[in-house]
């Protein structure tokens, strides 16, 4: 512990000194920055949410069925950028230029290097043949890295209880969007499904999720921009509780994990969101699949505070593999629940560990 | 969780001390740790290797400096390299002939470019502009009125229609004109490389409206797709510039350097927060020292000043430096340093920490924090300012109070003893605590005069580490 007596000393002192003349060279120069609306600390009072807007279509359409073929095809967009591989399937023997043509192919796709380098040591000690036996084990290996056995999202169905399921992650990866895709799903599944817009901070947050909730015909409830959101998930539980919702989805602003005040936040929002009759039976992770292996600093910060029970990998669609969840699932035991393929309210599929590694290695 | 490639490099070559040239096995051995290095931030494959080749090129055959070990010499040839790559030409600003100026934003889903169009108009503002913004992004929920909302805290106002997105780009550049604005921003919806309809659709949008700069926005945690996708958005706009976002958080930046070989054209401007204002022009010479891992001490200052109450700062340096650090002081500076983020997250940009300093801090996690917050909490006033004063029964008072054991409360005043007894020492002693050598500052092995204006800041713990007392020590303002 002395060393964090240290690091906060000598932190201080440089963050001091160096503040202090920086301050001071700069202070002639920029023009005062009009006050930017300060972001609410967790320690706010909670303002009460406004009232739920009324469902604007009562039916749910009930969701088309995902094709199985679906997944495949979107997957696989980018393929033939991996037409090096199946080059590689032909080779005879393994020689060093194999395995890095190998290891290329597994960094392109974002397994980072220490899983790739485990991968490569676990396929060291099995003795393989060709390029085409090489390849079968390398899949058999990614698949066994993601061994997670249940991948189902929890509700609990007790009487007296209204499940909530938080969503969160960093800015821009897809939260907003997945809520509504969730919704639609577990909606065309007989759930009563009341939306929560957690996201009090960023512009127009709210209302992205209320015309969500109106293209789905879902019901929500909004706060005051610039509330507390745990307030508005409070809300939204004890109403859900009145009308005889039994899940809500709640949506929260993107934060970076490092931002321990917002961070705080979230907990605040899950203690709230688990008071009775509210129970959180599933706390998703939205990871974007073109983040890099920062991805698996998220996971482990976002786990460590408020205990991520799945993630949804996003925007798979694209180009991006999303190989970083090789890393998080192993070392984390988190497991992928749900991958997102698009942008409609349809594009939302179970997460398949086959079809991701086929897709993995092109 | 990433070792500085300082510490690796000179871990292998520190023995290398002698020899009059860099060898080849001595290059391939460091080039590999650097390759590993660029990996881990994220850095594309192929970039990797090209950049690896040039440094290469660099290195070779290069006569030892006397002053530096050879790793400090490959460091300071990798600092210039990439210094080199990312920088380049800058933009140099220019407008259209016949107003207004358009400039284009496009990039994936969620990089950023509805908050980047408003941060540029507000930046434009500044720069004594009138600009207009343009929403042109008609396919994702109320992203429309996110600009808008965006626009009206800039206090700039925001032109849309519901047409399609070619239509509204087009009628908004009519509206600029009409309006005399001199610059128009136009905001695009996300959409991804291999999206042919949509790619198509922003291709258009170009050629309607003409574009002076398309600028590419792209979050600094993309990873290795930053290639494809950068290269996709060139070949289809003709890129002018790169808009780096999210910078605030703990991602190494690889993207960066990956985007700038694809595509060529300067990184102009970088965003680093939610508010309007965390926006500025981008520094290579940071982001050369962040991808390497050496610390982002500018990063850490800026994120300071922002958060953290400078008056409180201040005052708890300047007692610490003097011995007079009270339990109080801790505890104010205790909170003004979590404001910045994670210890972790800290150490991370804070370049010249030892390596054992640096190991133990990332074991340090924020819960012993806040039991030791806990406990300070749990003492009187008095107690906090003469903690000689705590008897036993204290110690369990303080104990019961903070949830904690006497043993701990213990622990941590033996602790605070220490650390006052440590900084008392003076400049020197506080030089011991950052690695020994002068590579480990970013600032040293860039030969100092790299790293630009700005760096002049931080000659304060710097010459306090290797001149002892000849900086001042921070007044009270
Ligand atoms: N292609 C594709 N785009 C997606 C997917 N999921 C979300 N998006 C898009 O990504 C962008 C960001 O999505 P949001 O749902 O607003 O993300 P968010 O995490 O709520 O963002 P903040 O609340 O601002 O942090 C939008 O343009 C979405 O349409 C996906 O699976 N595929
Ligand atoms: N931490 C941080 N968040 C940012 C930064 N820039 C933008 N954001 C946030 O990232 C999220 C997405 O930003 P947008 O501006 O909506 O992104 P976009 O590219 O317009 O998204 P689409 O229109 O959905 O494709 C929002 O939550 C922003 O507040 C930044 O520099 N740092
Ligand atoms: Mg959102
Ligand atoms: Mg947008």
């Amino acid at each position: 512990m002395i060393v964090l007596w240290i690091v906060l000393g000598v932190l201080v002192v440089v963050v001091g000194v160096s503040s202090v003349v920086l301050v001071r060279r700069r202070a002639p120069v920029p023009p005062p920055a009009p006050p930017a609306p300060a972001r609410p600390l967790p320690e706010a009072a909670p303002a009460p949410a406004a009232p739920p807007t009324e469902p604007a279509a009562t039916e749910a359409a009930p969701a088309p069925p995902v094709h199985p073929a679906r997944i495949e095809e979107r997957l696989g967009k980018t393929r033939g950028v991996f037409a090096a591989l199946r080059a590689l399937r032909l080779r005879p023997s393994i020689d060093s230029g194999v395995w890095e043509e190998l290891e290329e192919v597994l960094l392109r796709a974002d397994v980072g290097l220490p899983t790739t380098e485990e991968l490569r040591h676990r396929l060291d000690s099995r003795s393989v043949g060709g390029g085409e036996e090489l390849l079968t084990a390398l899949e058999d290996e990614l698949r066994a890295m993601l061994s997670t056995q249940d991948r189902s999202l929890r509700f609990d169905p007790e009487s007296g209880v209204t499940n909530v399921w938080l969503f969160l992650g960093v800015n821009g990866v897809g939260k907003t969007t997945t809520v509504a895709k969730v919704a639609k799903r577990e909606m065309a599944a007989g759930k009563r499904v009341l939306l929560a817009a957690g996201d009090t901070f960023r512009a127009a947050a709210g209302e992205q999720l209320a015309q969500w909730a109106d293209r789905i015909g879902a019901e929500i409830v909004q706060g005051a921009e610039g509330g507390d959101p745990s307030a508005v998930v409070f809300d939204a539980v004890q109403r859900a509780a009145a009308r005889g919702n039994d899940l809500v989805l709640a949506d929260t602003a993107g934060r970076l994990h490092t931002r321990v005040n917002l961070v705080e936040e979230l907990k605040k929002i899950r203690r709230v969101a688990d008071r009775p009759p509210g129970r959180v039976s599933e706390v998703l992770l939205v990871l974007d699949a073109t983040t890099g292996q920062n991805a698996l600093t998220q996971a482990r910060l976002f786990t460590e505070a408020v205990g991520v029970t799945g993630v949804v990998l996003t925007k798979l669609d694209g180009s991006a593999k999303g190989g970083v969840v090789v890393a998080i699932e192993r070392q984390l035991g988190l497991p992928v629940k749900l991958v997102g393929l698009g942008e409609g309210p349809d594009d939302l599929v179970p997460f398949d560990p086959g079809a991701f590694v086929a897709a993995l290695l092109g | 969780m990433f070792e500085a490639l300082s510490e690796r490099l000179e871990r292998i070559s520190g023995r290398l001390r002698n020899r009059g040239r860099l060898s080849d096995a001595d290059i391939d051995q460091a080039l590999r740790e650097i390759r590993s290095a660029l990996l881990e931030a994220d850095v594309e494959v192929g970039v990797v290797r090209q950049f690896v080749a040039a440094v290469r090129e660099r290195c070779s055959g290069e006569v030892l400096a006397r002053s530096l070990t050879p790793g400090q010499q490959v460091i300071k040839a990798v600092h210039q390299e990439l210094i080199e790559v990312l920088g380049g030409q800058p933009l140099r600003l220019t407008y259209a002939p016949r107003p207004p100026t358009v400039v284009l934003l496009a990039g994936l889903q969620g990089s950023g470019k509805t908050t980047a169009a408003a941060k540029l108009a507000r930046w434009w503002r500044q720069q004594g502009r009138n600009p207009l913004l343009v929403g042109a992004d008609l396919q994702r929920p109320a992203a429309v009125e996110q600009l808008r909302v965006l626009g009206a805290q800039a206090g700039i106002s925001v032109f849309s229609e519901a047409t399609n997105p070619v239509a509204v780009a087009e009628a908004g550049v009519a509206e600029a004109r009409r309006l005399g604005r001199d610059v128009c921003i136009i905001d695009t919806a996300g959409r991804l490389s291999v999206d042919q309809a949509l790619m198509d659709e922003v291709r258009q949008i170009a050629a309607v409206t003409s574009p002076h700069y398309t600028f590419f926005v792209v979050d600094a945690m993309i990873g290795q797709d930053a290639v494809a996708t950068a290269t996709a958005f060139h070949a289809a706009l003709d890129l002018d510039g790169v808009i780096l976002t999210k910078l605030d958080g703990d991602a190494r930046g690889g993207a960066a350097l990956s985007v700038k070989q694809v595509v060529g054209r300067p990184i102009v401007f970088a965003s680093t927060g939610e508010r309007l204002n965390d926006f500025d022009l981008f520094h290579p010479d940071r982001m050369a020292d962040r991808i390497l891992g050496m610390g982002d001490v500018l990063t850490l200052i800026e994120q300071a000043e922002r958060t953290m109450d400078e008056e409180v700062v201040t005052r708890s340096a300047s007692r610490l430096l003097e011995g007079r650090l009270t339990l109080d002081d801790f505890l104010e500076q205790l909170q003004q340093v979590r404001k910045l983020g994670s210890l972790g997250s800290i150490m991370k940009l804070m370049p010249g920490m030892s390596k054992e300093i640096r190991q133990a801090a990332e074991q340090v996690d924020d819960k012993k924090v806040s039991r030791v917050e806990a406990i300070v909490r749990s003492m009187t006033p008095a107690e906090r300012r003469d903690p000689s004063i705590i008897d036993g029964s204290r110690r369990v008072r303080i104990a019961c109070g903070s949830g904690t054991s006497p043993q701990e409360v213990n622990d941590l005043l033996r602790q605070f003893r220490e650390m006052q007894r440590m900084f008392k020492g003076g400049p020197a002693r506080l030089g011991a605590l950052f690695g020994g050598s002068p590579a480990a500052f970013p600032g040293a092995v860039a030969d100092g005069g790299l790293r630009g204006r700005e760096t002049a800041g931080l000659r304060g713990p710097k010459g306090r580490k290797k001149k002892g007392g000849r900086v001042t020590p921070p007044k009270r303002r």
